[in-house]
């Protein structure tokens, strides 16, 4: 009996020895969607080429993917990785020693050299890399119809903020929805950074949400960013409150609306309609050539294990979903444009490359708020900011109110 | 027939027998024990935790400090938090006073022996056995004014016609209770409808006799004899209005602005999203006090009530 059991034990080895198991992954996301999903499956498909398995676990819903993520974590089963903002998100999981660093691969792909500030800021905690980042999203990119601005009579592509509310003049003379907005608290404020970007510039954005400089928050520059902000409500239609930011491209689409301030995940929308930008939309990054570029971002983090298999396996995901040509193929799909500079452009739309090549120059990149403030001061504001929308406070008010959320 | 929450409740060591010598009494208290481990651990455990990581200063993960009351500080002083109790006081007197009369009518209706009842009656329930994040999502579009009835309206040719409350600030709360009240009052219906049908046929039969008017036996009479079906139907009602959160999430997600925020909301939001369970903790632990606050003096009320008889 004894010496039957030793020779399968014997045969153990023997076999692990031979065929070492194949690094194995199961990753928690909440990338659901059509486009969403082609752009996992294209990280899916380059691992298991890179001799990897991948174990899908796609949750809808980001809070609620994270919140299983995170519960996973203390309840001692975690996934291999999983999906969190280029944020603060992290930061307690990192602070109690649940997650493993991947300095190996941020060393051996010099993340300092190719990754812009802020993401490299926010998966770089006292000099270790916690997180491998996958994607940067533009948030305020201002999207207009082309159908809709003949219709209106708009001549060219607005260059400036004050060219801006005149064409929603025009739009709205020709009874055209001005402003096709999604009236949900994430989505007006979207709105928010992009008039803090656009009329208030590199420096107060800066001030604002990095610093919480008290004398930036009490300062003539931000009140006059909160009513430009306000003052855009004023060109949105009546079903606008509660409305999906889908929605509201489909509205750009239809070339019902004229303009939508949003992320570019909605050229996923465009793309389902058969529509390309350039021909049937066009997309501005910002106005002049100083206009700041807001990069938010999408990180895999990698809890932590013991197992060395397990944590080989981490290493091969996060070197696998940086490499260029993985970052080019799933940035076509999901509609981010790849973290590093290094890539081969040519294959990615007229907006995407606009957007690379604004990020190349250093002195545009600015952080999304999320990168600055923590959730919780981030929702407070989002809070404020969604009720001077759609109320009417004086502006006195909001500002002192903008201050206490940003010191919670 | 005794309502479900308030026997619950009342078998307190008064009912129990205090012999101690029967051996079924003793197999009783062994098979209630699991169930009572049960809600010892789970129920008075989580509150307790609940309890404790609201007094320390915890983000997304619990942290064992102790700062006091601080979060509850913070909590009173956050516009969205009172704006949310404010809303759950409105609504809930409201949709507990619709549900009741309405539930009462319908049940009423049924009682007269209308023809199709058994339609009637699945059709006045079914509300309340589907998903609201289904329903409410077709209240939402039925709501929207560039959707819905509104529009409907004004394309049949009345152009003035305004029924825009959903995108309303002042007014989104209500819709909620509107859509709310469609989804229990069918539930109202069929607790008290029950209780009709227990009531002594003599008694109409008496009521005829002295020329009584119908409506007259039902609010002077019957009324008065529901009072269990009632309360079964109000302490229900109370829970739901407490807990609401999925109606709004369909509906309006808290807005226009935060106009529609409800504390269950406040408190899923800050145990997730925004990564602050010490908040959320607090918020939780005032909700509970509100619920024992509001439901003690019933429940001791109707205690006394019957022990006077006995």
């Amino acid at each position: 009996m004894m010496r039957n059991l030793a020779v399968s034990f014997l045969a153990l080895g023997a076999n692990a020895a031979v065929v070492a198991p194949p690094p194995t992954v199961e990753v928690i996301h909440w990338w659901t969607s059509g486009g969403e999903s082609a752009a996992i499956k294209s990280f899916a498909d380059a691992y298991r080429a890179a001799g990897g398995v991948w174990h899908d676990s796609a949750i809808a819903g980001s809070e609620q993917a994270r919140a299983v993520a995170i519960s996973r974590i203390l309840g001692g089963d975690p996934p291999s990785a999983a999906l969190f903002n280029a944020s603060k998100q992290f930061l307690d999981l990192v602070d109690q020693g649940l997650l493993n660093s991947v300095d190996e691969v941020a060393s051996r792909q010099g993340w300092d050299q190719v990754l812009p500030e802020s993401i490299l800021s926010a998966v770089r905690i006292r000099g270790h890399y916690y997180a491998a980042p996958v994607d940067i999203h533009m948030p305020t990119w201002i999207w207009y119809s082309k159908a809709a601005f003949r219709k209106a009579g708009i001549a060219g592509e607005p260059a400036t903020f004050p060219e801006l509310l005149a064409a929603l003049e025009k739009l709205k003379a020709a009874s055209l929805i001005p402003l096709a907005q999604g009236g949900q608290a994430w989505q007006e404020s979207v709105v928010f950074r992009a008039v803090l970007a656009n009329v208030g510039g590199r420096d107060l954005y800066l001030s604002v949400f990095r610093d919480r400089d008290p004398r930036a928050l009490k300062s003539d520059a931000l009140r006059n960013v909160l009513l430009n902000f306000k003052r855009l409500q004023s060109y949105v239609d009546d079903g606008s409150p509660g409305r999906n930011w889908n929605d509201a491209t489909a509205l750009l689409i239809t070339g019902r609306a004229g303009v939508q301030i949003m992320g570019d995940w909605v050229k996923a929308e465009f793309a389902a309609a058969h529509q390309v930008a350039g021909r049937d939309y066009g997309c501005i990054a910002g106005f002049g050539a100083h206009s700041p570029y807001i990069v938010q971002g999408d990180v895999l983090v990698f809890p932590k294990t013991a197992n060395p298999d397990g944590v080989r396996a981490q290493q091969l995901l996060a070197r696998v979903v940086t490499e260029p040509r993985a970052q080019v193929a799933f940035s076509q799909l999901k509609g981010s444009i790849p973290i590093r500079s290094d890539v081969d452009a040519s294959q990615l739309d007229i907006c995407a490359r606009q957007g690379l090549a604004i990020l190349r120059d250093r002195t545009r990149q600015v952080g999304n708020d999320e990168i600055y403030l923590t959730p919780d001061q981030n929702g407070a504001l989002a809070d404020l900011l969604s009720e001077y929308w759609n109320r009417n406070l004086p502006v006195e008010t909001v500002q002192g109110k903008f201050a206490a959320a940003l010191s919670e | 027939m005794q309502p479900s929450i308030p026997s619950d409740l009342d078998t307190g060591p008064r009912r129990a027998p205090r012999a101690g010598g029967s051996a079924a009494s003793r197999w009783a208290h062994v098979a209630l024990a699991p169930m009572a481990v049960t809600a010892i651990v789970a129920y008075l455990g989580a509150a307790l935790w609940t309890l404790r990581v609201s007094l320390s200063s915890s983000r997304s993960l619990p942290k064992w400090d102790f700062v006091g009351l601080a979060q509850y500080a913070r909590l009173f002083h956050n516009d969205r938090w009172l704006l949310s109790l404010e809303n759950l006081a409105l609504y809930g007197l409201l949709f507990v006073l619709a549900c009741l009369v309405i539930g009462f009518l319908l049940a009423v209706l049924i009682d007269r022996q209308v023809a199709g009842e058994g339609v009637l009656r699945a059709v006045f329930l079914y509300p309340y056995a589907m998903s609201f994040i289904a329903t409410g999502l077709v209240w939402q579009w039925l709501l929207n004014p560039e959707l819905g009835i509104q529009s409907a309206v004004r394309s049949w040719g009345l152009r003035g016609f305004r029924f825009d409350w959903i995108v309303d600030p002042d007014r989104a709360i209500y819709t909620i209770v509107i859509a709310t009240v469609w989804q229990a009052s069918g539930f109202v219906m069929v607790v008290l409808l029950a209780g009709l049908r227990r009531v002594d046929p003599e008694l109409w039969n008496a009521a005829r006799l002295d020329g009584i008017p119908t409506w007259r036996v039902y609010v002077s009479v019957i009324l008065p004899l529901l009072g269990y079906s009632f309360a079964t139907a109000f302490v229900a009602l109370l829970a739901a209005a407490v807990k609401l959160f999925d109606a709004v999430v369909a509906m309006t997600q808290g807005g226009p602005g935060i106009a529609s925020e409800v504390p269950a909301k406040f408190i899923m939001d800050h145990l997730f999203g925004r990564a602050n369970i010490a908040l959320a903790s607090a918020g939780s632990t005032v909700m509970l006090l509100t619920v024992v606050t509001l439901l003690a003096p019933v429940l001791y009320a109707r205690s006394r009530a019957r022990r006077v008889p006995s």
